[in-house]
């Protein structure tokens, strides 16, 4: 073991001299933590509305008001007039028309139904869904509070109404936030281990020391472990700072013990690193190897979880995210933060980890050749 | 043991069809001086990459401090010092820092490590800049100090790859001066070089040309045979004969 300090005792120096490994290591995290969640929301806000209101009665005043006091809807054109409303769509300044037409009020009243007629602009697919399904909703609201209005009292309701009710078990305020942080502190030492750790032993072949350690008689085992170390410890500091702010600026305490998720991230690190150090071994200069990690980050990110859903995913992708240790660890993160999963609940994404921990170390540290 | 540091029968290395070294085979004896001479991509760098194991041989036969390079790769290395080409001391750490690294991964014990780092600064008088970043240092000193390193753990046999290239005249005077002291004490060198003075300082030189080797003999000898004053026209009527380029 005695080779092994000298190596780390050098890989600290070396990394604690480098101020953008410091700058990395410390600063991008809490950038990333600050800024990230607050900007990721699943949400959709400021949705354009261009209300075209042929009928100006009371009804569709009100339900105008309805629509435009929900926080969600931007009014952004109000008239009579259907094309001046569909020119806003073209234009891409509308994102719905909805059209109240001409004796909406009456129709309502005498044949106790009323047609209204709702436009999108799907070009953002996303946002148009979203909004439609806002916008029904609140028209569903107002069509009960219109019929119960109605209704003489002691008479039963001729239409009974089925209502449906729902409790957010886990993350009982639905706050997006609990369910992104933590997820995004996994993307963060993702990135920085994949990073750091892939362009280590790719820098010592261009610079040329690698082949003077490869004329001693180092063991490669010894070496390989000397480069795993140190960025295992870092990965566990970031973790850490990542849990600090996590804390400080959202209020975030896991339910599940830190002692759990410390547990699964020290398996996670050996993943992520030894993959590092792969892709170092093969690569022949750093641009090589900040490619391949890119590479792979992008599938691990959008294979992950966290910006997509696994379980809606075709089944020969969800077959490829068994593969991603980030979709594990964003999983075993949201189960021990938001449900307070314990040790035992996550005892088969850890030994999955484990066995990645080891193949991929393992094939590190044969792929590593003093002699080629 | 044999009293020769380095048998070498027959030794290629083929890179997709193209031959670098060719059956090459030679001798080194021990605490000799042995100059390895050739034109760039002659195949000088293979050849002694092979021999320090960082290069697997595609045939034939070696035996370095009495070794064999297929088998007893990494005994080898215990028993010998490199100095490539490039540089390869870190220049992010300190000088008495990768005095430290190289030999505590040589597996130098802690007490001998600081006394003999002390009697390093002390010969190269870097006693002052003990504690400066090697990248701060000039060009003379870092080759200086590599070749130091290179031999801080008592080798053998000592490789040299090129060790003066870039060095002013007066740099590389010291330095011959220290290749001198090692042999002193018992270390073979193995060199090579470009500059035909310096081949007049070998004990024995050989030449490659197009991953052969077509002359060795002692610099004296040799200029004998070629009829030449010197090691540089020696040289020059050996390596013209070259039909490969870079």
């Amino acid at each position: 073991m005695n080779p092994l300090k000298y190596i780390l005792e050098k890989e600290f120096k070396q990394i604690f001299r480098d101020p953008a490994i410091i700058r990395v290591i410390f600063i991008l995290p809490i950038i990333q933590l600050i800024i990230l969640p607050m900007a990721a929301d699943y949400e959709i806000k400021n949705i354009n509305i261009s209300i075209v209101d042929r009928d100006h009665s009371t009804t569709s005043n009100r339900l105008i008001h309805k629509i435009t006091s929900s926080n969600y809807f931007k009014l952004v054109d109000y008239s009579g007039d259907f094309n001046q409303a569909m020119t806003g769509i073209d234009n891409d300044k509308a994102d719905l028309i909805i059209e109240l037409p001409r004796g909406f009020e009456a129709d309502l009243y005498a044949r106790k139904e009323a047609k209204l007629f709702l436009a999108v602009n799907a070009i953002n697919g996303v946002k148009a869904n979203l909004g439609a399904t806002y916008l029904r909703t609140i028209i569903q609201n107002y069509n009960n509070d219109f019929r119960i209005a109605l209704l003489t009292p002691g008479r039963f309701n001729e239409l009974p109404v089925i209502e449906t009710t729902s409790s957010n078990w886990y993350n009982p305020r639905m706050n997006y936030k609990f369910f992104m942080v933590p997820g995004i502190l996994v993307l963060l030492i993702t990135m920085i281990g994949l990073n750091l750790s892939a362009i280590n032993i790719v820098r010592e072949k261009e610079i040329g020391t690698i082949e003077q350690i490869n004329v001693t008689p180092i063991k490669k085992f010894h070496f390989i472990l000397g480069k795993l170390i140190p960025f295992w410890i870092l990965g566990l500091i970031v973790i850490t700072i990542g849990l600090f702010i996590a804390w400080l600026f959202y209020g975030i305490i896991p339910l599940g013990a830190y002692f759990t998720i410390y547990v699964f991230a020290a398996v996670y690190l050996l993943v992520i690193l030894g993959m590092g150090l792969l892709i170092s071994t093969y690569a022949e200069n750093q641009q090589q190897a900040m490619l391949i990690s890119f590479f792979l980050l992008m599938i691990f990110v959008l294979m992950g979880g966290l910006y997509t859903n696994i379980d809606s995913m075709p089944e020969w992708a969800q077959w490829v995210t068994k593969f991603n240790p980030v979709a594990y660890f964003i999983e075993v993160m949201r189960r021990v933060v938001l449900k307070g999963s314990g040790l035992s609940d996550i005892k088969q994404p850890l030994l999955i980890m484990l066995i990645f921990a080891i193949v991929i170390n393992y094939w590190a540290v044969i792929s590593y050749r003093k002699r080629s | 043991m044999t009293n020769k540091a380095i048998i070498v029968e027959k030794l290629s290395k083929t890179f997709n069809g193209f031959k670098a070294v060719d059956e090459i085979s030679f001798e080194v004896g021990r605490g000799e001086i042995f100059g390895f001479l050739g034109a760039n991509g002659a195949g000088k760098t293979t050849a002694m990459k092979m021999l320090c194991g960082l290069s697997m041989p595609s045939s034939g036969k070696a035996t370095v401090a009495g070794f064999d390079i297929y088998q007893e790769n990494e005994s080898i290395k215990k028993n010998i010092g490199y100095m490539s080409q490039k540089f390869s001391l870190y220049e992010d750490l300190t000088i008495r820092e990768n005095i430290r690294f190289y030999a505590g991964i040589y597996g130098i014990r802690p007490d001998i490590i600081k006394t003999k780092t002390v009697q390093l600064l002390t010969q190269l008088s870097l006693e002052k800049e003990a504690d400066q970043l090697v990248g701060q240092l000039p060009l003379g000193w870092k080759q200086k100090l590599a070749f130091s390193v290179a031999i801080f753990h008592d080798p053998q046999i000592v490789f040299l790859d090129e060790p003066t290239g870039g060095v002013d005249p007066i740099t590389r005077r010291d330095f011959w001066n220290m290749i001198y002291d090692a042999t002193a004490k018992g270390i073979t060198v193995f060199v090579t070089t470009h500059y035909m003075d310096e081949a007049e300082y070998c004990d024995r030189v050989s030449i490659m040309v197009d991953g052969q080797i077509d002359a060795l003999d002692t610099p004296g000898n040799l200029k004998r045979l070629y009829q030449a004053e010197s090691m540089d026209q020696v040289f020059l009527q050996i390596a013209r004969k070259a039909k490969r380029t870079e």
